[in-house]
């Protein structure tokens, strides 16, 4: 099972783990499913807010590359080249994620709203998003699936759900 | 462990089994970060209820957040009392939440002092002063 979840297709080379995109306000659910995906054998990025998986995958409130380094105009020409250089390199790529796994409930931005900026971007809309939550309520879990969610687990999540997840949406 | 005697459930052992070479201390992380947690948020709900009283829908919010983590790491009996509490709010019981919210507090404060024993036992039984689970399991 760990050798069908290494990689996303390399050409002769080694193939490199898929990187997960982990979301979750709460430093224990983040810890405890960094540590589920790690196990899995995928590269794990955990951050605490949908603002800040925005950020890392580069949609930064939809601006292009020129319009980004316009913004720095102010500020002194290294720190221009330096912004234009990081988004360049994780900004246009989507910071090289396989896949987002996010909270549905979250302060600011909830994981639904996520899910509905990922799909609404040309670039990010083809990352496959699963919703995590401790509630079972029908209504959202169909909003969710609709919305194009991959799936929807229930917490705490298991090994297993994640075992089941990699062989449906990685291939 | 305790779960037989339902302070902690299968969550827990799913958390144990994620422990290896390269995380060999992830249970006892994941637990040292539950009570970071669960401190904050029992102060949060407890100055909640005296600053906003019978605000139960903010009491609720709280209380919401403190289950997640408590279902997070399997601590079922503390989970428990958690549900009452919220089920309180939804009557707008304010005494019936005062009683549940002393009997979460209780509940935190042994789940802290179990958890707290079981790591040293584990710390004195592993090799190399590392706390692992003992083998067999």
């Amino acid at each position: 099972m760990a050798s069908s979840c290494m990689g996303i297709g390399g050409e002769g080379s080694a193939p490199a783990a898929p990187h997960v995109l982990a979301v979750d306000d709460s430093s224990v659910d983040r810890a405890v499913i960094t540590g589920i995906l790690r196990s899995s054998k995928f590269r794990v990025t955990a951050v605490d807010s949908a603002k800040r998986a925005l950020e890392l995958l580069g949609s930064v409130c939809g601006l292009t590359e020129p319009q980004i380094i316009s913004r720095f105009r102010n500020f002194r020409f290294l720190c221009c080249i330096a912004c234009a250089i990081t988004y360049s390199c994780i900004g246009l790529q989507g910071a090289n994620v396989s896949m987002i796994i996010t909270d549905y409930w979250m302060p600011d931005m909830t994981g639904y709203e996520l899910l509905k900026k990922v799909k609404e971007s040309s670039k990010l809309r083809e990352i496959p998003v699963v919703i995590m939550s401790s509630e079972n309520v029908p209504t959202r879990i169909n909003r969710c699936l609709e919305e194009g969610a991959e799936d929807f687990l229930l917490k705490p999540v298991r090994r297993s759900d994640v075992s089941r997840l990699c062989s449906r949406v990685l291939p | 462990m305790q779960r037989t005697k339902g302070y902690l459930d299968e969550q827990f052992c799913q958390i144990e089994d994620l422990q290896d070479e390269t995380s060999p201390n992830f249970a006892e992380e994941v637990v040292s970060l539950f009570f970071k947690d669960s401190v904050r948020l029992v102060t949060n709900i407890e100055q909640a209820m005296e600053k906003y009283p019978e605000d139960f829908n903010r009491w609720d919010a709280h209380m919401q957040q403190l289950k997640g983590s408590c279902y997070s790491i399997g601590a079922s009996k503390m989970n428990n009392e958690c549900t009452l509490f919220r089920n309180n709010c939804g009557q707008e019981n304010a005494e019936g939440c005062m009683r549940s919210f002393q009997k979460v507090k209780r509940e935190h404060a042994i789940l802290r002092q179990k958890l707290e024993s079981y790591f040293q036992l584990l710390r004195q039984a592993g090799p190399a002063g590392t706390a692992t689970r003992p083998a067999g399991k």
